[in-house]
């Protein structure tokens, strides 16, 4: 099993660097952790594009959804987590499952249905999970995991573990009840949970503006809860890892729970059926101008990191992703019993009759 | 032992799972200051603190939902909707993800929650308050649907869910929520979730049926036994599913008829599926056709026509007697198999 890149060691980009660049680089967020953000958003880049011609290739069966575009957000937020917070995202998952430590293969295996996936490919796309990084679970019904996250924050509190459930939703998921019901909950009981929209602008098809009573779909609903309205530039990792960074220790310390509205676009459809034919023509132009990971590249570059540092990571997550696919190739489709088991606790899927 | 009802059954078993795990704790609507609608979690907060006793917003999908989280990470979460007719808002949350969790990550999340809702009519309450809608959960892989019919089985099978790995509807029938008393040991004893109980033995017809309906087809029976000199089996399915079919199927073998009775719809209620694994199993054993006493298949009406609506025990009556006289007509001589 391909294993995932390891950052490599630290540069002396710092040193190399005008004195100016290597303060910014060093600043609240530093080298290390600029490293491995722009690892992250390649890997999920890369992961997600071979995602999308494995289904050319029909090696992938059913549907998915990328999220190519939106890097940012996943590797922000999986930066300033701690390893035992929780995880909770939607269908749209495969980066939030990986950038907490699920291996390439393992998500590519689930993707192809393979043995070797996250969940023996019983879970689908739709449904990664991998409990022991502790993402725990995406949840393919809009709004459904807000309530569950509260769950398990409520856990936390009750047991006073200290970790912080983080739960990841599109702008779609601001109109349904479960939305409003789970962060009303969550505020009244002070629960340590961090509510994060990603706002790519199209619920599926349809502009969120045209079907959402507000500008902003999540921001403008926090006062609603008695929260602060946030929004931030989801397309710049930096700026997501810092408002990450405080929601998250705020939520620590027992402030409470967080509403986030990161802005951010999809490069591809909704999903593998969907063309994204509805957008204006140039929009995606703009947008691809805003491309998170040549963003960030530029600014590693800026900061005095240098240029082989930069493509060594490419290199390497390319030859993971690589790796990775040539490994979920190999592994075997699991075998018709699956069917039948661990419908029920005994592991099985009938009992007495 | 201490003689309770059903309702203070429910209680007693909760207090009970609350002492002996601090995984266990109570959510819902006004389940805590005021200790639930039907007063089954009276107290509980006062004895286990709010923490433990959790007064939830108006908000089925989420008191589903926070359940489902809670029990996925570990805690044993029971989670009272006021009526089974407001469980629907947290139908998406117990079909797509209570239920198959397990299922979908190779049992490495699980989801051990009791939803308690009151059900069944007979208290004069609107349609939503009054409705039996058990097989719309039975029909769903991966729920338990377990439904007592007194306080032994009350505190014993409440325990049992609570202690179970898997998720539970716990469907309480609220008409007899105060009907009887009976002599309820706080022992810590479970019953088991996967065998219906023979509540009385019987040569002649098998009556099968559970919840409040248990009352009218005991009634029933002896009714059968004193006038008619029919020896009908009652048995009280307790777990709809897992169905325990061998139980129902031994009985059926003895007395070759068999009669459901249900307050809820006949179409698709969970008693067609008896009948068609009687058919599957046991046509054989058919001495004539199944019986079904069920709700008619209309909306459970108002206050006033309720009584309409309600199974009674006239109704079993003539349904077992059609099933023993079978293929004759029964008449109101017929007083004694002999006779027929």
């Amino acid at each position: 099993m391909a294993r995932k890149p390891k950052a490599p060691a630290k540069s002396k980009a710092a040193a190399k660097a005008p004195a100016n660049s290597g303060s910014r680089l060093n600043d609240d967020i530093g080298e290390d952790k600029r490293l491995k953000m722009f690892q992250l958003q390649l890997e999920v880049r890369h992961l997600e594009t071979r995602a999308h011609d494995l289904f050319l290739q029909n090696l992938v069966k059913g549907t998915s959804h990328l999220a190519v575009g939106q890097e940012a957000i996943a590797s922000g937020f999986a930066t300033a987590m701690r390893s035992d917070d929780y995880t909770f995202c939607t269908y749209r998952g495969h980066a939030h499952t990986m950038v907490r430590g699920a291996s390439m293969t393992a998500v590519l295996g689930e993707l192809m249905g393979r043995e070797c996936g996250l969940l023996n490919g019983k879970g689908g796309s739709m449904h990664l999970t991998s409990v022991e990084h502790g993402a725990m679970g995406s949840y393919a019904i809009i709004g459904a995991h807000l309530p569950i996250a509260a769950g398990a924050a409520w856990k936390s509190q009750y047991l006073g573990t200290g970790q912080v459930s983080v739960c990841f939703f599109g702008d779609g998921t601001t109109n349904i009840g479960a939305f409003h019901e789970a962060i009303n909950m969550a505020a009244v009981w002070k629960l340590p949970v961090v509510f994060v929209c990603e706002n790519n602008l199209y619920m599926e098809y349809t502009p969120i503006g045209d079907v959402t009573a507000v500008e902003h779909p999540a921001a403008d609903r926090a006062s609603a809860y008695g929260l602060p309205s946030i929004i931030v530039d989801g397309n710049d990792a930096d700026a997501v890892y810092r408002v990450a960074r405080d929601a998250i220790e705020m939520a620590r310390e027992g402030g409470g729970p967080s509403l986030i509205e990161a802005k951010t676009y999809r490069h591809f459809g909704h999903s593998r059926a969907d063309p994204a034919k509805y957008r204006p023509e140039g929009e995606l132009e703009e947008w691809m101008k805003k491309d998170p990971i040549p963003m960030y590249r530029q600014r590693l570059l800026d900061f005095g990191i240098g240029e082989n540092v930069v493509s060594s990571i490419e290199e390497m997550v390319m030859k993971a992703v690589d790796d990775a696919t040539e490994a979920a190739k190999a592994s075997p489709e699991p075998g018709s019993e699956y069917l039948f088991k661990d419908v029920w606790a005994d592991g099985g899927a009938s009992w007495r009759n | 032992m201490t003689e309770v009802t059903l309702v203070q059954a429910v209680s007693m078993a909760l207090a009970r799972a609350m002492e002996e795990d601090e995984n266990v704790v109570l959510l819902g609507e006004d389940v805590g200051v005021n200790g639930g609608v039907f007063r089954a979690t009276k107290g509980l907060q006062k004895k286990f603190g709010s923490e433990r006793v959790i007064d939830t917003p108006l908000a089925e999908a989420a008191i589903a939902g926070v359940a489902v989280g809670m029990a996925a990470q570990g805690l044993r979460p029971v989670a009272e909707f006021q009526f089974m007719g407001f469980s629907y808002p947290g139908l998406d949350q117990i079909i797509c993800h209570a239920s198959r969790l397990r299922n979908r990550t190779r049992g490495r999340l699980s989801c051990p929650i009791v939803y308690r809702a009151p059900y069944g009519g007979g208290i004069h309450g609107p349609e939503h308050h009054s409705e039996s809608t058990e097989a719309l959960y039975a029909h769903i892989p991966g729920l338990r649907v377990v439904i007592p019919s007194s306080p032994v089985r009350a505190y014993g099978l409440l325990l049992a869910a609570i202690r179970d790995p898997d998720p539970v509807i716990f469907l309480e029938p609220k008409r007899i929520y105060r009907a009887v008393k009976q002599d309820v040991e706080d022992d810590g004893e479970a019953l088991p979730l996967d065998l219906c109980f023979t509540l009385r033995d019987g040569d002649d017809v098998t009556l099968v049926t559970w919840g409040a309906a248990v009352k009218e087809t005991l009634a029933a029976a002896e009714t059968l036994d004193s006038r008619y000199d029919i020896d009908a089996a009652v048995i009280d399915v307790a777990t709809l599913t897992p169905l325990d079919m061998d139980t129902i199927l031994a009985s059926v073998e003895k007395t070759g008829r068999c009669v459901i009775v249900h307050e809820a719809p006949s179409t698709g209620g969970f008693g067609a599926e008896i009948a068609a694994r009687l058919a599957e199993r046991g046509l054989l054993s058919l001495l004539s056709p199944i019986e079904r006493v069920t709700g008619y298949d209309v909306v459970p009406p108002g206050a006033r026509t309720e009584h309409r609506y309600l199974i009674n025990e006239d109704r079993i009556i003539a349904a077992a007697r059609r099933a023993v006289f079978f293929p004759e007509a029964p008449t109101e001589q017929d007083h004694t198999m002999e006779d027929a």
